[in-house]
């Protein structure tokens, strides 16, 4: 099968790679482009933690085909810090325990990534709504909802 | 259709570790020349905080600061033995090992201190900020670094230190047959409350309210997220989720995230939690751990919260709603409890 060649913008920087017809975005960003933070949990769109944001939008990069996003622009987790900061919503996580064995957490992230950039002041139910297509064990949930509201609020360590 | 609330309680007697004695844990503690410390374990943490917390344990025995610690753990090939991470073990099994490899690994510190400060080790003390001076005169001082230094290059000395837990095993009483299960046990009691609809048979949960008798909180924080995760995890071992719903036949079994039932963020409620800390004799500075029973009180204070509300008794996990109609139908509609 020959190779497809496909440039997109990630986290603000461009790249170009070849992929093979059928491949994933989730593989593509890890096995080409090296960004090992949207994680492979069940492949098959159940579990969220694959979780990126296209063009500003949330996606499950495992059910998505590398070949459409060229030309676009993808987010991961790996470009959420600013500088050698924390991202507020990274910082409130940690500030909240948000995470245990953190599996979840980069999917949890983009989700609440792409509910603050569009609704910088969420209610709780819109909070809940935004990370009910991402599964975590460990948590309880709880600490996450309270670490993203948290964000939004700016009451967020510095 | 009606909703019909129902309260619940149920009290748990936890053993910490594995029943009867044994299960050992070790771990080994050296310093580098930097004068940091490596704790080296085999024990995992799977986020439940087993490095945060032995990292403090071994901070606090060898008294330098907690940032001068750091825990190295997960590789069975290299790191000392360790039962495993279950039985709600870590804090207590292995925290005792790296209290006395800790405690050995001071001891060799203190002298290599002795040495250097020309004084005898029994005088020195630490400041648990990274120096160590003679008692009373704080001045007469050598900083942990300057030690491991010293020991490395100039003593020829490995601060360094052996630690294993071995909980003795117990005997058997030859006239009543009586043996000691355990030396430690935490404790906890958990109200939940419920709405349960009787036309479709739904659970939700309304609110939890809990205390824990846990020994000493290690990490009051950690032990926090444990209680609110583990008792999610007990809402989902009781409402929820099954390998087997249809048991015996496995081709009903879920096979994915998708189809393995689970509360969402939407499924969870107010849980408001006490913790209270009776220091345990043979706990590392006094900790049980809290561990399986985040999760355990929750299943039958669950249960009888739904009787409360319909006065049906579903003893078969997870209590879904086709059991609650079903129950419900066979006793000729709800009946809801007297409310304690």
């Amino acid at each position: 099968m020959s190779k497809i060649p496909l440039q997109f913008r990630h986290n603000g920087r461009d790249v170009a790679i070849f992929v093979d017809g059928g491949t994933n975005l989730l593989v593509a960003l890890r096995e080409l482009i090296g960004d090992m933070t949207p994680k492979f949990g069940c492949g098959q769109g159940g579990c969220g933690t694959c979780s990126v944001l296209i063009d500003g939008e949330l996606h499950l990069s495992c059910l998505t085909l590398a070949e459409t996003v060229g030309g676009r622009s993808i987010e991961t987790l790996d470009g959420m810090k600013q500088g050698p900061n924390l991202h507020p919503l990274q910082r409130a996580f940690a500030d909240h325990f948000a995470a245990q064995c953190g599996y979840c957490t980069p999917g949890m992230l983009m989700a609440a990534k792409a509910l603050l950039d569009r609704n910088p002041s969420p209610s709780r139910d819109e909070v809940v709504e935004a990370i009910s297509g991402n599964i975590c064990r460990c948590t309880g949930y709880e600490p996450i909802i309270n670490a993203i509201l948290a964000a939004a609020g700016g009451r967020v360590s510095a | 259709m009606t909703r019909h609330r129902g309260r619940g309680m149920a009290s748990i007697n936890y053993p910490i570790g594995m029943n009867l004695g044994g299960d050992p844990s070790q771990a080994l503690v050296h310093s580098n020349p930097s004068g940091k410390f490596t704790v080296a374990l085999s024990s995992i943490d799977l986020g439940q905080g087993m490095k945060s917390v032995t990292r403090q344990i071994c901070a606090e025995t060898l008294g330098v600061p907690v940032e001068d610690v750091y825990v190295d753990t997960a590789d069975s090939d290299t790191g000392p033995h360790c039962m495993g991470s279950f039985a709600s073990r870590g804090t207590h099994r292995v925290g005792n090992a790296v209290m006395a490899a800790a405690r050995e690994a001071r001891g060799v510190m203190m002298e290599a201190a002795a040495e250097e400060l020309e004084v005898n080790a029994a005088d020195l003390e630490t400041d648990g900020r990274g120096n160590i001076h003679v008692k009373g005169a704080p001045h007469r001082s050598i900083s942990t670094k300057d030690v491991a230094i010293a020991a490395q290059f100039k003593q020829g000395k490995t601060i360094s230190g052996r630690g294993i837990f071995l909980v003795p095993l117990s005997e058997v009483n030859p006239e009543t047959g009586e043996m000691s299960p355990a030396t430690c046990y935490a404790h906890a009691c958990l109200v939940a409350e419920v709405d349960v609809d009787d036309e479709t048979g739904e659970v939700a949960m309304v609110r939890m309210d809990s205390a824990y008798e846990l020994g000493r909180a290690l990490n009051p924080r950690l032990v926090e997220q444990q209680l609110v995760g583990g008792a999610w995890m007990g809402v989902s071992h009781a409402l929820y989720e099954t390998p087997e719903p249809y048991y015996p036949d496995p081709v009903h079994g879920p096979r994915d995230f998708v189809e393995y039932l689970m509360p969402g963020p939407g499924d969870i409620c107010p849980h408001d939690i006490a913790v209270l800390e009776r220091p345990a004799p043979d706990g590392p500075f006094g900790a049980k751990g809290p561990g399986e029973m985040c999760a355990n009180p929750v299943l039958p204070a669950v249960a009888n919260a739904i009787f409360n509300a319909v006065g049906v008794r579903i003893d078969d996990l997870p209590i879904t709603p086709e059991k609650v109609l079903r129950a419900i139908k066979a006793q000729g509609g709800a009946r809801p409890q007297a409310r304690r």
